[in-house]
């Protein structure tokens, strides 16, 4: 799935700025579209589903891969 | 200003709250969902948020949860809709030349209140809410939250009578909105003081535990080593702008000025190490040759003399810091050089030399 979905660096940036980065990335896709979220902040682990929880998206997976903390959020309606 | 909930009466009224996630903002939500008002809020960037998150920078404690935005997880938790907003390029203007002045430290903060209110508003007319409230308790900050200043802020952010205050109301005149009887003045609070016990007793009947405590306060601007280094760099510069990059990194690393012509930012663990490393472009880099120690970023343009001073005091800071010598590879844009110091003895470090 990953595959398609686009690609946003937010890495080396501090909270909340992958956050805002994620909200400024997803608002012009449509509903269904993914967008995976690259950051080095450890707080995405618990700030990427409250987000999605509050703004109504959907969150796919989340996961680590040394450093850096990879979210895949899909687009509520 | 003239602002009608218009035509249909019928659908809930619509209140728009700056939201902090700190207990007061959290609590003053519920007080109006209590009454049945749909509530949405606001939370904005300023670039100086002491989130816990700024411990991202540095090797996680032992044990600990990974760090959360307040804000966030209150939104969450109180079933609100979030509007978080980047106003870090605009409000260099408060900090920078806040026409009501500093609090103790660096702190603009009653221009800081009045930009976020005023952008609060700009917004709830975008999504059409029909009134602004904060969690502001009367007396409870020197500075910004106070009897008198609460009308200063109501007016230089062009919103008088439309602010409401749900914690401290029945102190304040009637806004509008309890005017036009969208909101039950009686069942608004009149909190006052200092004093944190009213709002935690409403927190318990409200069945909300789990809130940050106030103490770790909301914004590096009022924190006095904070303060301190973003007076060094308005010193130095000759000129008190600064980028969104420098005011992170002064929340990263040990800060060292030894001469009037550069500064260190040395990092203190292998985390922020790799933090800072993020930071190269436009500024110089020293590490140990072959040695494990710290990423030090160099901010300024000293002559040999200076790099090699500055060599010396980063070696001070890794492993090799007892031997006779060791080998320092500065890197800049142009290039990069390898020097040969005696590590600094820390007795030499002076005290001055930190900001
Ligand atoms: S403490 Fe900081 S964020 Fe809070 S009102 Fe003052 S300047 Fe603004």
């Amino acid at each position: 799935m990953s595959d398609s979905a686009q690609i946003l660096d937010a890495k080396n940036l501090l909270c909340p700025l992958p956050i805002l980065r994620a909200e400024q990335a997803i608002r012009p896709l449509a509903v269904g579209a993914v967008i995976e979220i690259h950051a080095t902040d450890p707080g995405l682990v618990n700030d990427l589903p409250a987000w999605c929880s509050v703004n109504g998206h959907h969150i796919l997976e989340i996961r680590h891969e040394g450093r850096v903390v990879i979210g895949l959020v899909k687009k509520g309606a | 200003m003239s602002e009608e909930r218009g035509k249909d009466a019928t659908r809930p009224v619509r209140a728009l709250g700056l939201l902090s996630g700190g207990l007061d903002s959290t609590l003053a939500v519920r007080v109006l969902q209590e009454q049945g008002i749909e509530v949405g809020c606001v939370n904005f960037h300023t670039g100086f948020c002491i989130q816990s998150h700024t411990g991202a920078i540095r090797n996680p404690k032992k044990g600990a949860e990974p760090p959360r935005h307040d804000a966030l997880h209150a939104a969450q938790t109180l079933g609100v809709k979030l509007h978080m907003v980047d106003i870090s390029e605009d409000y260099v203007r408060i900090v920078t030349n806040p026409k009501h002045g500093y609090g103790k430290n660096l702190n603009p903060c009653l221009d800081c209140k009045i930009f976020m209110v005023a952008k609060a508003w700009e917004l709830k007319e975008e999504l059409g809410y029909d009134f602004i409230f904060t969690g502001e308790v009367m007396g409870q900050r020197p500075m910004s939250q106070r009897k008198d200043t609460f009308p200063v802020i109501d007016r230089d952010a062009g919103v008088r009578g439309w602010l409401l205050r749900p914690l401290c109301a029945q102190y304040m005149p009637e806004t509008e909105p309890e005017k036009r009887g969208w909101v039950d003045r009686e069942k608004l609070k009149n909190f006052t003081g200092r004093s944190r016990k009213p709002q935690m007793a409403l927190a318990k009947a409200f069945s909300i535990v789990d809130y940050p405590t106030p103490a770790g306060g909301c914004c590096f601007l009022t924190d006095e080593n904070y303060a301190r280094k973003l007076q060094d760099l308005w010193q130095f510069r000759d000129s008190k702008a600064y980028s969104m990059e420098d005011i992170v990194l002064l929340k990263a690393g040990r800060h060292l000025r030894p001469r009037g012509d550069f500064k260190l930012i040395i990092g203190r663990d292998e985390s922020e190490n790799h933090f800072l490393s993020g930071f190269k472009a436009g500024r110089m880099t020293i590490r140990a040759k072959n040695l494990p120690g710290p990423f030090t970023l160099l901010e300024g343009s000293p002559d040999k003399e200076g790099l090699i001073l500055a060599c010396r005091i980063a070696a001070r800071y890794g492993k090799g810091k007892n031997r006779s010598e060791v080998t320092m590879v500065v890197e800049g844009e142009t290039g990069s050089d390898a020097f040969t110091v005696i590590p600094m003895p820390a007795h030499q470090v002076e005290k001055e030399w930190h900001v």
